[in-house]
């Protein structure tokens, strides 16, 4: 009995635990800065959008948030298709050809992105391919692949090899086959491993700092990252900033909320 | 034709980028590591060990590394112990505890820039809230400078990942948990099992596969919260929240030493990789089925 209750109270410890500091922003957001000097834990007087007019005034918020979708949208399709061709090879190679296509992809889960970051930076400063948008997609789907093949291929193995087989037989060609029969097989999968793709790439802070600087191409954590230089002491201010940048993947997680946790869960047994 | 020739179109576009964007980086660290390049001039001379050697003698490199070790450990502690603890209670499919996973699973899907400027937020020594909050309890005198103070700062960070992370290792741990048979405690039950005795004679080690997977996932985050430091002290001060990932950038990009920084990479991985495969022979070995 008392075990019960201590248990009952340590969940609602921790929930509070999660929602006090979110909720304690989301506040914060809406009162203007002399009300928060005054009193930084009380409510607003009035609820007003002051400063969520004063952060769309003064940023180029929906170059952000356009540039963080683009990104985002193409790398992790990039990520699917790709990745999921490759997992296909795997599937459909002989013995020692899908051993060695899946021990060289997967070896790269073993180095951080931390560890080739400068000899990359380097690489894309070589190309001259500094400040692209369209570098930072092909970098984000090259340091993404380990993960995603090997995600990929380890479902991909669970699929019944008569179903592939039928498919041959009635003259199916390897595109036929991938397009007609595996993905639709792994629907569920993909959408999960999407939506754990998608966390990474629109949270990822790395790479658009190593390959963006121009102030029209910023993705949403890069910018938010530069107003702390420009809004250093107006945490309100910096505080509807996070609010702004956070919403959209909140707002996707409670509607979608299914497969961001079979994604993680998939994406932590692999990773 | 062979049919691995037949499969190149679906290879090839994949193995070509990764080649390009992966595996030439990493190997082409290794060559910057024995050069004095300082990432812009166009020319550098072979310098063969020295910058082995001057890493491995420069404090601050011992200093993140240890850090590195504490917020590794800190975390792995914390993060195990509180998630094992929740995920006890939320194993079963009720709409209330779907609901507390998913609350609990919350930041996760929050950048670590956001979460980073939450808690920076919270920790502020004079305007935040967990001060204010100590103070209105009348724990004053727990109120600290969370990420000024150079003896506790690093353990700070280590919370805010530990908060961001729990949820995550909640699932999994959840999952763990919900693959044990329940007749297996249902006739230990039947025995006269205790609460306590059931959960460390058969939950605990049927659950030893997922735990292994929590630890090993929890290790390696740790050496990858390079955004959430970055973003919340910049590995100050006094370099007491410097960890690996953030010396690396630090040395390339504020002190302009490719040369060392490349050469602090080949450290970080070789470290990475002996903790990877001390924890692959763990995950391995601890395998019980029944």
């Amino acid at each position: 009995m008392l075990l019960n209750w201590l248990s009952r109270l340590l969940l609602a410890a921790f929930a509070a635990l999660i929602l006090a500091p979110l909720a304690i922003v989301v506040i914060t957001a809406f009162k203007t800065r002399p009300e928060f000097y005054a009193d930084p834990l009380s409510l607003p007087a009035s609820w007003t959008f002051h400063n969520f007019a004063a952060l769309f005034d003064g940023q180029p918020m929906w170059a952000y948030f356009r540039n963080s979708v683009v990104v985002t949208v193409f790398s992790v399709a990039a990520e699917l298709l790709i990745a999921g061709c490759v997992a296909y090879a795997i599937m459909r190679s002989g013995k020692r050809m899908a051993g060695a296509l899946f021990a060289l992809f997967a070896a790269g889960l073993m180095v951080p992105s931390h560890v080739n970051m400068i000899p990359l930076y380097s690489l894309l400063q070589k190309l001259g391919w500094s400040n692209s948008l369209t570098a930072l997609v092909l970098v984000t789907v090259s340091v993404l692949l380990p993960l995603s093949v090997f995600m990929l291929s380890g479902f991909m193995k669970t699929l019944p090899r008569e179903l592939l087989e039928a498919g041959e037989i009635d003259g199916a060609g390897h595109w036929t086959t991938l397009v007609r029969i595996v993905f639709p097989l792994c629907a569920p999968f993909l959408a999960a491993t999407a939506a754990f793709l998608f966390v990474i790439v629109w949270n990822d802070l790395l790479f658009p700092m190593l390959l963006i600087n121009g102030k029209d191409k910023l993705t949403l954590p890069l910018a938010l990252l530069r107003f702390r230089g420009e809004y250093i002491t107006d945490y309100p201010l910096l505080l509807t900033g996070v609010v702004v940048t956070a919403a959209p993947m909140v707002v996707l997680f409670v509607f979608l909320q299914r497969y961001f946790i079979s994604g993680a869960l998939a994406g932590s047994l692999k990773g | 034709m062979k049919k691995w020739m037949k499969l190149m179109p679906f290879w090839a576009p994949g193995l070509l980028l990764y080649a390009l964007f992966f595996i030439y980086p990493t190997l082409t660290g290794f060559y910057y590591s024995f050069t004095d390049w300082d990432g812009l001039s166009p020319s550098y001379r072979y310098i063969g060990f020295d910058n082995y050697a001057a890493v491995s003698q420069d404090i601050v490199f011992h200093k993140s590394l240890v850090n590195n070790l504490k917020f590794m450990a800190a975390i792995l502690l914390s993060q195990t112990v509180i998630s094992l603890l929740l995920a006890l209670r939320l194993t079963r499919q009720s709409k209330a505890i779907v609901a507390l996973r998913a609350l609990y699973f919350l930041p996760t899907v929050l950048s670590s820039v956001s979460v980073g400027f939450i808690w920076t937020f919270i920790y502020d020594p004079t305007l935040g809230s967990l001060n204010a909050l100590l103070e209105r309890v009348g724990l004053s005198t727990w109120a600290q400078n969370w990420l000024g103070d150079s003896a506790i700062a690093i353990f700070s960070v280590a919370a805010v990942q530990a908060w961001a992370h729990i949820g995550q290792m909640v699932i999994l741990f959840v999952a763990g948990l919900q693959s044990i048979p329940k007749e297996l405690l249902e006739s230990a039950r039947l025995d006269g099992a205790g609460r306590f005795s059931l959960f460390f004679r058969i939950t605990w080690p049927l659950l030893a596969p997922a735990a292994a997977i929590v630890v090993s996932y929890t290790t390696i985050q740790s050496f990858k919260a390079f955004d959430l430091v970055f973003t919340m002290t910049g590995g100050g001060p006094a370099y007491s929240t410097e960890i690996l990932s953030t010396y690396i950038y630090g040395s390339a990009f504020l002190s302009y030493t490719f040369g060392k920084a490349a050469t602090a990479s080949v450290f970080f991985l070789a470290l990475i990789s002996i903790i990877t495969f001390l924890q692959f022979r763990l995950l391995r070995t601890d395998r019980i089925s029944y």
